[in-house]
């Protein structure tokens, strides 16, 4: 689950790690309000979305930069109007961008030198990683294709926790002076809590700034949890954007259905991930385009079932469908008559391929053929796979 | 002889009586597995009863292990709990803990890791579909099935199987099977970042394992655990390997429902291992349906003979 920066600000805060001050405004009528908690002078305004490349972004009604600095809090309540309700196109957001909803205004920080620190999981170890780098407010993607040497890690023995020692290896290696090195020493420390305790995936700075004066400050924050760890942080649901998240996925997360939105035409419901991903991989294979991902899991039901061709029938690209499910335990009967029901309730008219294999898959089959329904039927995934491209050709 | 788990291997469930732990506790029973007790804390003394079978549920997993001599356990605990009953099962010894739950969060697995690194229990898993020894009964009745697989699909005989997923190692093996050609044991690893058991291991495994003549190993975008087996066959095996890899479709940053199948840089795309299987002389298969047709060309090749 992904946060807004405004939100990952307020949680560094509260674990001591310092940010410039701030305030976000989700109205017009908020920006007054928000820019008196902060002092005059230069100031920041940031288009809050979740995606990344803001500054670079363009709104879609011609207006450049989801994020600008403004040398008065005037300035910055007049370009805070032009990103608020506004479309944000960056690279990350796809041509169709995404509306901003709340702008956040900052102070704007005499900037000495510019690094990036992020903490996260390394698999290789099964450890959290920090990674920091001397080379901050750049694509770190970059840094480490370019000039790996200029990126080091720390992993966390997490019996342990963070060492001082290895904080030491940090600032040594960021070359923080011995006034930046006490506050940078702090920092680090609170956000490493900071991402154990509240169950986060990624906690990520980018830049982490030093200025003039000798402070340690992060100027952005990109923070994400685990959402199996959602559980036990009622506190970070709370902080869960709906806008974000496609009106899809949200439906299809209600019913237990893993749905992710692709650009094909040929809609997919299969049971288990790996079985889901290779059925969008095999349609490819023979020359299709798969429309979607979509995981029923292990046990679907017939309900489960009919909700999902209702998710698949809302994407307007779909021309086919195709379903691939493997019954180990679960009756391919029940499945047979969730899907001749589903097809019914949906009135469905395009064309739907059925693979059914496993437990009980002969009374499946019947179900199928006797329903009156045109479901055509693939003995194989790849014969399956097969007749669905073509019919949609 | 097959790998981790014999048909004569003392079974315990933990959370035996949940829906879903129970559920599959009769399906194991069904099909033979040693199944010798249950574990659910404060039902100590009561008994878990299918046709029958009657077998005793214990408050923990020490006392379980004193009374039955089990040496492995099924961990169907939910979520916030499993991490628990997983150091349970290492603290009272067992050889080997296999964790189905599905959802466990990933800071619980790092200390699970932690903890469990220089024992001597193996966990397979958390998140999958656990592990079939095949037996010699009608479908492979009379093996040894722990979690939650079709054991009917199985057949005895000398191909191992390694699969992050569950229901592409049932499509492996079913295709497989319809060929005549058995198993020797089937091992999901599971689709979690962090896992107790890698594809390697597994591999290890099969590789000085007498009885298993050729291995299909079944992988999926992220992390880098493929390509480690992958050299590691290079350089070590001499059975015929096949190997597919799920997620050339999947969009980079897009978890593709298992918590471990996102594709972060350019290392752990399905195009990059796929790569990496061919240069070390793994027939890969090119769709989910060509599993078991890889592995008999691999075989083919080197004159072994799979059935």
């Amino acid at each position: 689950m992904n946060i807004h920066e405004y939100q990952a600000k307020a949680l560094f805060e509260k674990f001591g790690v310092p940010v410039p001050k701030g305030a976000a405004a989700k109205s017009v009528a908020e920006f007054d309000t928000a820019l008196a908690l902060l002092p005059e002078g230069p100031t920041m305004v940031k288009s809050q979305i979740h995606a990344g490349g803001r500054g670079k972004g363009t709104f879609t009604d011609g207006f450049k930069g989801g994020v600008k600095f403004c040398k008065t809090k005037a300035d910055a309540k007049e370009l805070a109007g032009k990103m608020l309700n506004n479309t944000l196109v960056t690279l990350q957001t796809g041509p169709a961008g995404r509306k901003v909803q709340t702008v956040y205004f900052t102070v704007a920080s005499d900037i000495k030198k510019e690094y990036y620190l992020a903490i996260l999981l390394d698999r290789a170890t099964s450890r959290p990683v920090i990674v920091a780098s001397t080379e901050g407010g750049v694509e770190i993607e970059k840094v480490a294709h370019e000039t790996p040497e200029k990126i080091f890690k720390v992993y966390v023995d997490p019996a342990y926790g963070l060492a001082d020692f290895q904080l030491r290896q940090l600032i040594t290696g960021l070359g923080l002076t011995a006034s930046e090195a006490k506050g940078a020493a702090k920092l680090i420390k609170n956000l490493y809590a900071m991402f154990w305790e509240t169950d986060a995936a990624m906690v990520e700075i980018n830049p982490l700034i030093t200025t003039p004066t000798g402070d340690v400050l992060a100027l952005d924050a990109k923070v994400s949890f685990d959402s199996n760890a959602l559980f036990r942080h009622p506190e970070i649901v709370a902080l869960r954007d709906l806008n974000e998240e496609d009106s899809k996925e949200i439906e299809a997360s209600k019913y237990n259905l893993s749905y992710i939105a692709l650009d094909g035409n040929i809609a997919c419901l299969v049971n288990g991930a790996g079985l889901a991903m290779s059925t969008m991989d095999i349609i490819k294979h023979f020359g299709g385009n798969p429309a979607n991902f979509l995981d029923v899991g292990g046990g679907a039901s017939k309900e489960q079932v009919v909700a999902a061709f209702k998710i698949i029938l809302g994407d307007p690209n779909v021309k086919g469908i195709f379903v691939n499910i493997f019954g180990g335990i679960m009756d391919c009967n029940v499945i047979a008559l969730g899907i001749v029901e589903a097809v019914k309730e949906v009135g469905l008219k395009l064309p739907l391929v059925v693979r059914l294999e496993g437990n009980n898959v002969g009374a499946g089959k019947a179900t199928l053929a006797g329903s009156g329904l045109t479901i055509v039927s693939g003995d194989t995934m790849a014969d399956a796979a097969q007749k669905i491209v073509k019919l949609v050709a | 002889m097959a790998i981790l788990i014999k048909p004569e291997t003392k079974i315990l469930v933990q959370g035996i009586t949940g829906d879903f732990g129970g559920r599959h506790a009769k399906l194991s029973l069904d099909y033979g597995t040693n199944v010798v007790g249950g574990v659910t804390p404060g039902k100590g003394g009561q008994f878990f009863e299918h046709k029958e079978h009657r077998v005793p549920i214990f408050n923990s997993v020490h006392d379980a292990v004193a009374a039955t001599g089990a040496t492995v356990s099924v961990v169907f605990v939910p979520p916030p709990f499993a991490a628990d009953a997983i150091l349970e099962g290492v603290d009272a010894g067992l050889d080997l803990v296999v964790t189905i739950t599905e959802g466990i969060p990933v800071r619980d697995m790092v200390r699970v890791k932690r903890a469990i690194a220089g024992r001597k229990t193996r966990l397979v898993g958390p998140n999958c579909p656990g592990v079939v020894t095949p037996g010699t009964g009608p479908q492979s009745h009379g093996g040894c099935r722990i979690g939650i697989a079709p054991g009917y699909i199985h057949k005895k005989g000398h191909v191992g199987v390694v699969s992050r997923s569950g229901t592409l190692t049932y499509e492996a093996v079913f295709q497989l099977t319809s060929k005549n050609i058995g198993q020797s044991t089937c091992v999901g690893i599971g689709g979690d970042p962090v896992n107790g058991t890698s594809h390697l291991d597994v591999i290890k495994m099969f590789n000085d394992d007498p009885e298993t003549h050729g291995i299909i190993l079944i992988g999926e975008i992220g992390g880098n655990a493929e390509v480690e087996a992958a050299r590691w066959i290079k350089a070590n095996v001499k059975k015929p390997v096949a190997g597919f890899i799920a997620g050339a479709t999947a969009p980079a940053g897009r978890r593709m429902g298992h918590a471990g199948a996102i594709v972060g840089g350019a290392e752990d795309t399905a195009a990059a291992k796929i790569a990496v299987f061919k240069e070390c002389g793994i027939e890969v298969a090119v769709t989910p349906s060509d599993m078991a047709d890889a592995l008999l060309r691999a075989a083919k090749a080197k004159g072994v003979t799979l059935s």
